[in-house]
């Protein structure tokens, strides 16, 4: 079967005034409908290579690649007319803060009505009916009440669960999750996750997860990428995470301290021993 | 190594090379902006007019020459003569020295004292702030030329009335920005720390938050620059600002105006003199928002 | 004697009372650690010990003095403070030279040149460093930087809030062996207020769990490497931390 999302030899780049520097080095890897995650530190070329999956590379940044597909469809070639429709419809992204994604003059419920019709035509109760299914899915308890509410009336977790219905709600085949929860408290963190887990599973989507956070994302992906300085430095199954090979993984593993920490000093990454830093 | 290098090396050893660094990259920023460099040139060249005016003139600026009166542009008046038979080309140079004598002083004056108080106003808030921002609204609720002219009124036209009469209309609006500014600097982690370490207000004020406001005070100067000229013609163009003889740009066009339709160079040399000044001032203010704006520092 | 004693602490921000009387002992050496998530007061707590948060009753006594409400010169050579932002808690416009100068300016303490040198190199950044601009350099450097300027007094007490949350999982483990190796040099008292319970794990002696304002349980760091807290709600923590959290839901 072929991949949902195919890509090859990505490539991201910014000007600055001592010439173009890529931020994303030639990264290939094929997205069946499964769960993958991308992660690495800031700087790594993470976040770009999520933007560029969904063409949201502003001009002068330039993104090519030997191959960009998604279900068949060049990404490429598509004018911004035709991304739009695809973005929302089909590839969906949920970002780091709900507080910069959300339109603090509109109500939530209109907002998710919204994203409903822009793409679908649906009679008003209708999208009612959806609208309020979808903010239960997410698990919001009194979605009538919720859906009435402005953004700044709901809390960061609350936020995050409301932009996840929004991003849902069309049906997408394929969501991009970049840091969804790095604004939001440990404890709701693991919520807005086991929701987009739950979701995700349940409608059979595919799942790109970007973390700087190595146990988080092992946790909720079948495979990840560990990604360094614009380059693929790793790529292993979620569960296997442990024994990964190159240095820089083994690095990261090692300098997180744990609840059991019993070493005195936390080892520290020798970025001399590959090349690319 | 040179003093290219010497400017823009990674590690500077000294506080002076590094502060020279930021400046010379400013410098550089600068200079890949064409309209901002047209607008440093035509603020040089007036610099450099003020300074040499004395060499540069053909003629005296008061001198009257009653046979050759209202003569048109020629080889030897560049910019014909106007009704007392004066070399226009000669005032229009003379008077730049009293145009560049007010902007300095106005800015001199009002960016520091609008500076100060919305620095103090925004960082003690309370009372303090109520006050100060009040009398500035009160300032600021009147119309700039019309508070002016009610200045110098008071204080009796001339030269020196004009620019004090300026300088207190202008500062109101720098005040509002300081104040902007400082509220947001105020509450910042960097503002807390030196807090901290216990610095008093005064130095926090001065060592900390006033050089953060300074950009943007130096490009909204720069811009208001242009309309600080024009309200200085404003004033001359209706006899309460430079006194005759005296060669500013504002009164000559005032005395050229009975001539307009016959003799077009009386009024529109000068007038020429104040629209390219202006523009530069804008050029170059704009040049230096682009530069000096803190989300453009470190790229 | 204490470093730090917090009795029957409330701290308000105008109308809003966010810490509901907290008492708590922190002894001369000894690194405590405040645990909670967003809203739980724990910063708050750290803000009026600093003298940034003047609206509070109740007593906060520094090593045997009671502190008053506001900013005191006598407080800042005792006691300072580490934020969580490398990138906002640097002037942007200053040299690390006069961010770091800046102290010893303030209290008329002479031979500046040798004693930023030292600092410096306490903190393990190159001397080259000294005249670059915060722009300059990476968050930890920038953290760096941070923490040296809270030695230049030679405090005993540094409050550290946050300090490796904004910074990548391999800076964060430098900048807590850096933080660790100084309270061992310099015999130094440590409150940090924090979310991540293995940074505690790491750095700490104690900890304090908070929530809603009020302090829920203080507990020896052993049981939490022993994962062995007693209250419902740090253990629920924990177990968010560990990646639990889920299974209380009845999910994955």
């Amino acid at each position: 079967m072929a991949p949902m999302l195919s890509v090859k030899n990505l490539r991201v780049s910014f000007p600055t005034h001592r010439g173009r520097v890529e931020v994303v080095k030639g990264i290939s890897f094929d997205l069946g409908r499964e769960r993958l995650g991308i992660v690495g530190e800031s700087g790594s070329g993470k976040s770009m290579t999520g933007r560029a999956i969904l063409k949201l590379i502003r001009k002068p940044g330039l993104v090519t690649a030997d191959r960009l597909e998604f279900d068949g469809i060049d990404l490429r070639s598509q004018s911004d007319r035709q991304m739009r429709a695809i973005r929302g419809a089909r590839i969906s992204m949920v970002m780091q803060d709900p507080k910069f994604s959300l339109n603090p003059v509109m109500t939530i419920g209109e907002q998710i009505a919204e994203a409903v019709v822009t793409h679908e035509k649906l009679g008003r109760s209708a999208v009612q009916e959806r609208m309020l299914s979808m903010l239960e899915a997410v698990r919001i308890n009194d979605p009538k009440r919720v859906a009435g509410l402005y953004p700044h009336e709901v809390s960061g977790g609350m936020g995050q669960r409301i932009m996840i219905a929004m991003m849902l709600i069309p049906g997408p085949e394929l969501l991009i999750a970049d840091e969804p929860t790095s604004a939001l408290d440990v404890s709701v963190q693991a919520q807005v996750l086991d929701i987009i887990d739950n979701l995700v599973m349940a409608k059979g989507m595919g799942l790109i997860l970007i973390s700087h956070d190595l146990n988080l994302v092992s946790r909720y992906c079948d495979r990840i990428l560990v990604m360094n300085a614009g380059t693929v430095v790793e790529e292993c199954a979620a569960g296997q995470l442990e024994q990964a090979q190159h240095p820089y993984t083994r690095g990261l593993l090692a300098a997180m301290p744990v609840i059991n920490e019993t070493r005195d000093e936390l080892p520290v990454l020798d970025r001399s021993q590959w090349a690319g830093t | 190594m040179s003093t290219r290098d010497w400017l823009l090396e990674d590690s500077p050893h000294s506080r002076l090379q590094a502060n020279a660094g930021r400046a010379y990259r400013v410098f550089t920023a600068l200079l890949r902006n064409p309209l901002s460099v047209l607008g440093g040139v035509i603020i040089l060249i007036l610099v450099l007019t003020a300074l040499l005016a004395p060499w540069l003139a053909p003629y005296s600026a008061t001198g009257q020459d009653l046979a050759n009166r209202l003569a048109p542009p020629s080889g030897a008046h560049w910019m014909g003569t106007d009704e007392l038979g004066r070399d226009i080309f000669s005032r229009v140079i003379w008077g730049s020295q009293i145009t560049l004598t007010i902007v300095g002083l106005v800015a001199l004056i009002s960016a520091p004292l609008g500076l100060l108080l919305g620095a103090v106003a925004g960082y003690f808030g309370g009372w303090t702030d109520r006050v100060l921002m009040g009398i500035t609204d009160i300032f600021l609720s009147m119309p700039k030329l019309i508070l002016a002219l009610a200045f110098v009124a008071a204080l009796g036209p001339g030269i020196n009335n004009a620019i004090i009469a300026i300088a207190i209309t202008s500062w109101p609006a720098y005040a509002r920005i300081a104040r902007a500014e400082t509220l947001t600097i105020r509450s910042s982690e960097f503002i807390a720390a030196v807090q901290m370490q216990g610095a008093s207000p005064f130095r926090v004020i001065v060592g900390h938050v006033l050089p953060l406001c300074t950009s943007s005070m130096i490009i909204r100067v720069t811009l208001d620059m242009a309309g600080v000229i024009l309200t200085a013609a404003g004033l001359g163009f209706i006899g309460l600002g430079a006194q005759p003889p005296l060669p500013e740009w504002g009164a000559m066009i005032s005395r050229g105006r009975t001539f307009i339709l016959d003799q077009w160079w009386v009024a529109t040399m000068p007038g020429f003199a104040i629209i390219i000044v202006s523009l530069g001032f804008c050029f170059l203010g704009d040049g230096l928002r682009d530069v000096l704006d803190p989300k453009s520092e470190g790229k | 004697m204490s470093a730090i004693r917090l009795d029957n602490l409330s701290i308000s921000y105008g109308d809003t009372t966010v810490v509901h009387g907290v008492t708590l002992d922190i002894a001369e050496g000894e690194s405590f650690a405040l645990v909670g998530e967003s809203g739980s007061g724990k910063s708050t707590i750290l803000r009026a010990i600093a003298g940034l948060a003047p609206e509070w009753t109740g007593t906060i006594e520094l090593l045997g003095r009671a502190r008053s409400h506001g900013v005191e010169r006598a407080v800042a050579a005792q006691c300072q403070m580490v934020f969580q932002d490398p990138y906002g808690s640097l002037h942007p416009r200053k040299t690390i030279d006069a961010t770091l100068s800046e102290p010893l300016a303030i209290h008329g303490i002479g031979n500046r040149d040798k004693r930023v040198e030292e600092v410096l190199t306490a903190v393990g950044l190159d001397r080259r460093f000294r005249f670059r601009f915060p722009h300059q350099l990476s968050g930890g450097q920038r953290q760096r930087v941070a923490i040296a300027r809270a030695l230049m007094l030679e405090p005993k007490v540094l409050l550290l809030d946050e300090p490796t949350s904004a910074l990548d999982v391999s800076v964060q483990a430098e900048i807590l062996n850096l933080l660790k190796r100084l309270r061992r040099e310099q015999g130094l008292t440590y409150l940090v207020v924090t979310h991540n319970l293995p940074v505690v794990s790491f750095l700490c002696d104690r900890l304090a769990v908070m929530r809603h304002g009020r302090i829920v349980e203080v507990a020896d760091v052993g049981l939490l490497k022993r994962e062995a807290l007693v209250e419902p709600y740090s253990r629920e923590l924990l177990a968010a931390t560990e990646g639990r959290g889920g299974v209380l839901d009845g999910a994955a």
